[in-house]
């Protein structure tokens, strides 16, 4: 029997294996942020260890740098103080670093694609949750703790179990006007936010191959929010071009290329689970709850929790609606927004600022709302004003920022206030997470920029 | 990291589904660069609510958490870990846990025992009825036992011997660096590195 791509990735990577215990897994690359790795310097310094291979890790600082004033010192003493533990532990350990005022710097899932250092056929891991991002060129990647943080700095290794196999499979062709996101986000409302659980999921099907790096990249992005282990696709002459070029392309690129185009689930290969979804079918999605599976088309209405048969579900949603002030059966397109957020790991690269950019240019964003535009990276940024995209949100009266997490989490200066509604391109909509008493609804680029013009949640159809 | 074997305690029951980890710590709590102390940012949003079950006195001493299913649903964050045992917390029992979070509960000693939910409402019923209900958590014969009920659960082999033992992992792994020196010196030339930078 064939093996699956997952499994031919993870097969590649085991230093060791017995009986009874996971898999030893090798790790490629060991991307690092101020939040998670303090704690994990702390103990290798306790335990009197170095680390293993400084020259397969590097770091970046995203979640909380301020997106504003970034070169004056970090006003908040918390977050200035993990930056600067960051910094000091990386010149310790001899870690690369991306400090803010650095190109490379940004959020740690943009980065390692722009450097060209995520492809396929690898592990990495990261202490984040969205390293699943990195599975769309074709690589295992996985969040993970920060005493696994330590483990990998130690040993480059992580005892890991094999997680099951499930291959979403989708096919046909997407609407003008519906993107990656709202495939992902569909996925999600689908099978649940535990449906992928103790999976490692490959997205597949002719919708899947004809994305872009980008959009593949937000699929990956979400596959966490399925409760999935890790997601990814199998790389292709998309992939390779995407890596082309790139600062750390590989120097005996046709070896990779061999390579990587071996990196496939074999036709006779077998998945645990097998889902389907219609991309013909799909419509822009957005959320209406308090997590990633409460969402719905945008055409459609607030549900009635009394609708739902399961209780758990049910009392769900009540908690739902509840907390994000909504009434069911309101048209989810009446509901007006305070702020719309485009940027995040999700939807902060160029390409979904450019399809945003598209839909402002020359309109102004409705007086009742902000719009904060963070890029994902500042080599994100410099490549968006160096194509005026800049000039086009400024001029729409959106706020153009510095690179970082900002607003997808609000570990920084950019947070909702109570009660305060946003539309986010971000991956998250859980209570209180992108400010105390904020509300949520994830959206793709393209909604976000509509709703933006018109107050309320649109897509672009809707102007 | 503290030998597990067996805990006896008071329970604290739960009654939320899909508690996620920005509800057991929430981000604004994860910008301490030490390991300890984390206890203040525990559910912090629904300790504002005097009748949140933290706040209740009854239930102030408890150290084992009985939760809704999916527990530790969202970020990966381990701080959600450290949060409950600073807090106290050396069991939480749910019918079903995030795979991060019950990795990092297990990684780092705090146990994360899986029941069906119809006896996590049974314990959910009993706690509420008599909150000083003892409750004794054995990891050796795989068992929750309170009110004269006994519960077996599952858990790896390994896992549990790692526990019982105390054994922190890279410890574990270091044991085996000659492998790990002989994968290196297979691996193949195209993988990138991040150093020298280009
Ligand atoms: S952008 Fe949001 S989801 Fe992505 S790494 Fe930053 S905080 Fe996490």
């Amino acid at each position: 029997m064939g093996k699956t791509l997952a499994e031919k990735i993870w097969a590649e990577h085991i230093v060791r294996q017995a009986e009874g215990e996971p898999d030893l897994l090798y790790i490629d690359l060991h991307l690092i942020h101020e939040v998670t790795s303090p704690q994990a310097f702390d103990g290798l310094r306790l335990a009197n260890r170095r680390v293993r291979r400084a020259d397969l890790t590097i770091a970046t600082e995203d979640h909380n740098v301020p997106t504003l004033d970034i070169l004056k010192p970090i006003a908040d003493p918390v977050s200035k103080l993990q930056v600067d533990t960051l910094r000091a532990n990386c010149k310790e350990f001899g870690i690369r670093l991306h400090s803010l005022g650095d190109i490379e710097q940004g959020v740690v899932h943009v980065v390692g694609p722009q450097l060209g250092i995520t492809q396929p056929g690898m592990t990495i891991v990261c202490g984040d949750s969205h390293t699943s991002t990195h599975g769309a060129f074709g690589a295992i990647a996985f969040g993970i703790g920060t005493s696994e943080v330590e483990h990998v700095l130690a040993t480059q290794t992580l005892p890991s179990s094999r997680p099951k196999t499930m291959a979403i499979n989708v096919e046909g062709t997407l609407k003008p006007g519906v993107t990656s996101k709202d495939i992902i986000l569909a996925i999600i409302a689908k099978i649940g936010t535990g449906g992928g659980q103790g999976y490692i999921i490959e997205y597949r099907g002719s919708a899947i191959r004809a994305l872009s790096m980008e959009s593949r990249m937000t699929v990956c992005n979400m596959s966490i929010e399925a409760g999935a282990r890790a997601g990814l696709i199998a790389p292709d002459e998309t992939t390779f071009e995407y890596i082309k070029g790139k600062p750390h392309a590989p120097e005996n690129w046709d070896e990779a290329v061999a390579y990587w185009k071996s990196l496939y689930t074999d036709s006779d290969a077998v998945f645990d689970v097998e889902v389907d979804l219609n991309a013909d079918e799909l419509e822009p999605f957005v959320t209406w709850g308090t997590n990633p599976g409460q969402g719905l088309p945008l055409n459609a209405k607030v549900p009635n929790p009394a609708d739902y048969a399961d209780t758990t579900e049910r009392t769900a949603a009540e908690r739902a609606l509840e907390y994000m002030g909504l009434t069911a059966g309101t048209p989810l397109k009446e509901i007006v927004i305070d702020t719309v957020f485009l940027g995040s790991c999700t939807n902060g690269r160029i390409e979904d600022l450019r399809s945003a950019a598209e839909i402002v240019k020359g309109k102004k964003i409705a007086s009742t709302l902000r719009m904060l535009v963070v890029p994902g990276s500042a080599r994100v940024r410099l490549e968006a004003e160096a194509e005026g995209l800049d000039k086009v949100f400024i001029d729409a009266g959106a706020e153009w920022r510095n690179a970082g997490c900002s607003m997808c989490l609000g570990m920084n200066p950019d947070q909702l206030a109570v009660g305060e509604r946003s539309a986010s391109t971000s991956n998250r909509n859980f209570e209180g997470r992108q400010g105390k008493g904020g509300r949520t609804h994830l959206v793709s680029p393209l909604v976000a920029a509509a709703t933006a013009l018109r107050g309320t949640l649109s897509s672009p159809a809707d102007l | 990291m503290e030998k597990f074997i067996k805990h006896t305690g008071t329970g604290v029951p739960l009654r939320r589904s899909n508690v996620d980890t920005d509800q057991i710590i929430p981000a604004v709590y994860l910008k301490r660069v030490t390991r300890s102390g984390f206890e203040d940012g525990l559910f912090a949003a629904w300790r504002n609510d005097p009748d949140f079950v933290l706040n209740k006195q009854e239930f102030k001493d408890g150290t084992v958490l009985v939760a809704g299913a999916d527990f530790g649903t969202g970020s990966s964050r381990e701080h959600a870990v450290w949060a409950l045992q600073n807090y106290g917390f050396k069991v939480v029992i749910s019918s079903r846990f995030a795979d991060i979070f019950r990795g990092n509960s297990l990684k780092g000693g705090l146990l994360t025992v899986i029941l069906p939910q119809s006896d996590v409402e049974a314990m959910w019923e009993a706690i509420e009825a008599n909150p000083t209900t003892s409750i004794t958590v054995d990891l050796d014969t795989r068992t929750v036992s309170y009110n004269e009920l006994s519960h077996s659960f599952t858990i790896d082999d390994y896992t549990r011997w790692r526990l019982m033992e105390g054994l922190d992992d890279i410890g574990l792994t270091l044991k085996q660096t000659d492998s790990i020196d002989t994968f290196e010196g297979k691996r193949p030339s195209h993988k990138p590195a991040t150093l020298p930078i280009r």
